[in-house]
Order: structure tokens, then sequence, then C-alpha cells
């Protein structure tokens, strides 16, 4: 079984957000990890791979630091790893960037394509759905559980309020939650190996059956308008009582100041 | 074909079990304003199986039209034959804006489509407005603003900045929406929608998924989004049992308990009671956050609250700097307190 995961390189928001003395974000400051959901999707196929025998290929898009995503990946036990970067793809949206990243896997064997739901960063959850059309094969998003059966692939899809066991014929996309399972450490051995595979470099030129007019910034249909960092609520009142009860009276005043009882 | 051709504001009326999701009627009234804006009508777009006779409904909320693409293959909802709905319908009668709901749904179907037609998405709006782009004319370059475009706004970056997105060159507009931004208008009882069923034929292939089981989690409360007092429970709350504090609390003061992330991933909680950027938005009147230590992107999901009550015993959690009144202290002593001396008050 031949199992492609695509990856993002993230700045990452959970360890504090950095903001310049303006109140725009310091993104400089701010250290870069593997978009959670993603490696969720990586270790369900690492899992897979012990399970039922697999190569696993680490595919992403982004800047050349985004190299580094890929190591990690190899450390944590993906085979190969292919980082496609090219000045034209620049400034993608969701469009533009399901192009590239199809135009990409359209060179490789693959049976099962595992994106994260999402990216912490833009949260669009778009990227897997439209991989998958521009590939023509079936797209199961939100897995909370995946398994392999024979020529299918079992999936439990998680919505709000139930959940939905699904089997679909390989080849098929899949997008991971991040409550898929724990993600594994880089192993020691893994972290040396990783430095010596080879990365596999890919610009426009490899991309197959992609129009230019589909990629980068002008092949993007949604333009930014304006952008801004959001000015953040002021706070409000802050206090430190003594005691519960002085606690307790400072909130029933409160209510009662504002008639919620 | 020229942009021109495509003409009104559709909503992708979302049902589950035959029943109308709220997103449905917070996307109608929506639709309604820009519709107004745009001096032209309101289109839902109902897909399902003997789905037909909720399409009254839809008129009540503000449909002036309900396409209904009714079939046995659409009874659960699965993302190739409703995409092939939706797809069809707007090649079929090209809509200008099309929305859809950001739910585990929406935020599916809408990618899938709109690949499939070919235009852009813009994900998880929270306001949307008919206006030009770009929003200033380029100097010398005058006549190539556009009017009259969806301009739709969302946050990114766990709710750190804001974009706002146009896709000018491109039908139709499309953007998910979040549950529990948009208001919904006062139901027009009696109203009536011009309904049109339109079937554009299913063939089932590879790309239609088989749905071996449908496991329903047990709905323990009733909808967070329609609370209008929440007594929300993060990591410091310590352990699933200490959220009967929370719920004393909550059935004191006819509250609904809801939660952080934290909590579903520890599993105290399902996920339908979660609060945030991966859970609902919610507004209520009063929200309170007790042991919950306030990451952004659980803010996202708050922050429209009327009344941010924040009980925490780390006197620098990023909570209090949303909150309208800050309790530092224990929540195991001044919860508890709380409730005994609210019983009290109710009881006078």
């Amino acid at each position: 079984m031949k199992i492609v995961v695509c990856i993002k390189q993230v700045p990452d928001t959970k360890g504090g957000v950095k903001f310049n003395p303006d109140g725009t974000l310091d993104r400089g400051a701010m250290l870069t990890i593997m978009n959670p959901d993603d490696k969720a999707g990586l270790e369900a196929a690492l899992r897979l791979k012990e399970q039922y025998g697999a190569e696993v290929t680490v595919l992403t898009m982004g800047l050349p630091k985004a190299d580094e995503v890929l190591r990690e990946a190899m450390a944590m036990g993906a085979d190969k790893g292919i980082l496609v970067t090219d000045r034209v793809l620049g400034g993608a949206d969701t469009w533009a960037t399901s192009t590239t990243i199809a135009g990409a896997i359209r060179n490789l064997e693959y049976d099962l394509i595992i994106t994260g739901r999402q990216a912490i960063d833009g949260d669009t959850a778009q990227v897997g759905p439209q991989i998958s059309e521009h590939l023509d094969i079936p797209v199961i998003s939100y897995a909370q559980e995946i398994k392999i059966d024979g020529d299918y692939v079992v999936v439990q899809r998680q919505y709000e309020d139930r959940y939905h066991e699904l089997k679909a014929k390989m080849p098929c996309l899949v997008t991971a939650l991040s409550e898929l399972n724990e993600p594994r450490y880089m192993s020691p051995g893994g972290i040396f190996d990783a430095y010596d595979k080879e990365v596999t470099v890919w610009g426009r030129a490899d991309l197959k059956d992609v129009d230019d007019s589909d990629l980068g910034l002008k092949g993007s249909p949604t333009k930014i308008a304006k952008a801004s960092d959001k000015v953040k609520k002021g706070a409000g009142e802050k206090v430190v009582p003594d005691t519960p009860e002085d606690a307790v009276a400072y909130i029933t005043g409160k209510l009662k100041e504002k008639h919620v009882i | 074909m020229g942009l021109e051709a495509y003409k009104g504001v559709y909503v992708f009326a979302q049902q589950v079990d035959n029943v109308l999701s709220g997103i449905a009627f917070e996307l109608l009234g929506k639709a309604k304003d820009l519709a107004k804006d745009l001096d032209t009508d309101v289109t839902a777009v109902l897909i399902g199986s003997g789905v037909k006779d909720l399409a009254d409904q839809l008129a009540e909320y503000g449909a002036d039209k309900v396409i209904v693409v009714d079939d046995p293959e659409l009874k659960e909802y699965r993302t190739e034959p409703y995409t092939h709905a939706l797809a069809s319908v707007i090649n079929e009668y090209k809509p200008e804006i099309m929305l859809v709901g950001a739910t585990a749904i929406g935020r599916d179907l809408g990618p899938r489509v709109s690949a499939r037609v070919k235009t852009g998405l813009t994900a998880d709006c929270t306001v949307l407005e008919i206006g030009d782009f770009p929003l200033n004319p380029v100097p010398g370059k005058e006549n190539e603003q556009k009017h009259n475009q969806l301009l739709m706004t969302r946050p990114a970056f766990g709710g750190n900045t804001i974009a706002t997105i146009a896709c000018p060159d491109n039908r139709p507009q499309m953007a998910t929406v979040r549950p529990g931004v948009m208001q919904k208008i006062d139901p027009i009882k009696g109203a009536k929608a011009n309904v049109v069923e339109y079937n554009p034929g299913f063939a089932a292939n590879d790309k239609y998924v088989e749905i071996l089981n449908i496991v329903k989690s047990i709905k323990e409360t009733e909808d967070i989004m329609e609370a209008k007092i929440l007594v929300s429970g993060g990591r410091g709350v310590g352990s699933a049992e200490n959220f009967k504090m929370l719920q004393d609390l909550a059935d004191v003061i006819g509250g609904t308990v809801s939660c952080s992330r934290a909590v579903v991933e520890n599993g105290w909680k399902p996920v339908d009671l979660q609060v945030g950027q991966t859970g609902k938005t919610v507004r209520p009147n009063v929200y309170f956050a007790i042991g919950i230590s306030g990451a952004i992107q659980h803010v996202a999901g708050m922050e429209e609250a009327d009344i941010i009550i924040a009980i925490n015993k780390d006197e620098d959690a990023p909570i209090f700097d949303v909150a309208d009144y800050g309790v530092v202290g224990d929540l195991h002593k001044v919860v508890p307190a709380l409730t005994e001396a609210l019983k009290a008050e109710m009881a006078k």
C-alpha cells in the first residue's frame, strides 16, 4: 500500500502569540511546528504502515525552510519527503494550493492520501476536499478512526452529534482530526536517518496537468481586500478577593447590577 | 459566459434527519440583507430525501424561492451525491452568491463544490456585506474597481487576525458562515415560497461511499448555542466529577454547562458542548469562564457574550483580558459558595 500524507509547517499559536509593540502579530518571533491535524494524519499513516505494511511519503508545499517539517516527519518514520516550492506558487489561496498539491500527487502512485482537517493558521479545512476533487477520488473528512479492509478504507467520520462509519474504495483521500491519536515522538535513530534521507524538491515544471492560470496568487479566485490584526477586546475589572465569600459577594453584586438575577 | 448572468443570493438549507438545521435560518436572515442591497431575491437549496415539506419553513424565514433536490441517494449526507446536487443547481441556476453553513457538513461540501464549479470559497465567515473591490479605487484605474461585490470577513490565526476577502472574477461568490453569528428573522407565519423541484440524476459510482453505520451521541443537554447563560468549565475544573459543581450552579440560575477544548480532549465532556474555534461560537447574555485559561481559540468562540465572568486561580490567565468581571480565586471554593448564595437569593 502507498500512502501520501500532506503536511504543512505553521506558526505555533499554542505557545503564546507574540505581538509587536504596535499590537500587530510578530510572526518572526513565533516558532514553527508541524500542523497538529497533519501530525495526527501522519501518525495514522505510520500506524497503518506498521499494521498492514505501507510506504509513507510526506509532501509539503511551502518555502524552502519547510524542508524542516519533512525531516521531522521522516524522523517519525515516513519513508520519503517531497517539497513543492517555487516562487510562482506563492500567494496561493485554497483553490490554487489544492491545484498545486494535486499536480504534485499526480506524479505519485497512491492508495490513500491523508491530510489534516485544517491548519491552525488558516483554519479553512478546504484544501483536503479540494485536492480530492481535482484528483476525482472520494473524500472522507473529519476522520476520528481509520482502518483498512482489503481495497477499502473504513473511517469513522465525525459530525456534531454523531459519527458515520464509512467505507470507501481506494484510492481515497481522508482528512484527519487531531483527536485521532497521540502522535509519536521522533526517535533518536530516526532523527539521524532523517538527515541522510533525500528530500525531493519539485518546482512548477514538475507539476502534472495544471495550468499556470490555476497557480499562485494569479490563479487564486479569492483576493484579500483588507487584512488587519484584530483589536483585542479591552479587559474589564479584575479583583483578588481575600475569601471565597468576598468573591461570591462581588459576583452576585455584578449579576444584580446587570439585572441577571 | 459573463459574470452578469449570475443572479440571486442562494443558501444551502442544511437538514439532518429531515429537520432543518438552525444555520439554514441564520443564512436566510443574512441572505435577505444581501439580496436587499443587490435588489435581488433569496433562494434556498434544499437537498435530501422526502424533504419537500420543509420548504414552507424556509419561506417563513425569508426564502423567496426554494429549489428542492429530492432523491433516495440523498437520505443521509454523503459528500459525492450532495456535491453533485449542489454543483448541478449552481450550474443550472447560476447564483451570484452561494452561502453554506460552516458545519461539519458544510465544511466538507463547500470546498468540494467550489472545486467542482471552479470558484473561490471563503471559510468560516463572521461578517458578510456588499461593497467595492478593491475597497478604494487604484489611482488611474478607477473604472476597474468592481461594485456590488460580496465582501467576506473571517478571523484567521486562531482569531488573532481578520481578513476581508472578495471573489471578483469567479461566480458564484461562495462563503461558509459560522453558526451562531448571523441573525435569523422573526418567522413570517404563512409565508409561501416558489418551490421548484430539480433532479440532476444520481448514478452511484466509487465516490458514493457506503455508510456502514450511524452512531448518534446521546444528547445530554440542550444546544449551547441557544443558551442565555453558559457555565463553562476548563482544564482547571480538574475532573469529569467536578463538573457536577458547575451543573449545580447552572441549575440554580437557569444556565447550561459548556466547556473548553481541553475538557473534550480529556474526555470529561462531549464535543457538542465545546466552545471555541474548533467548537461552537456562542453569544449568551452571561458567560461564566471557570478554570478556563482563555486560549485564543477559546476566546474566538465566546468573546461576543454580553457579560463575561471569569474565575481562575492564575492571576495572569489570558481569560482576564476579555472578562468583564474577573475573580482571582480557587474555583473549587468559589463556585459552590456562589451556588449557595444564588440559591438563597432566588428564594427571596
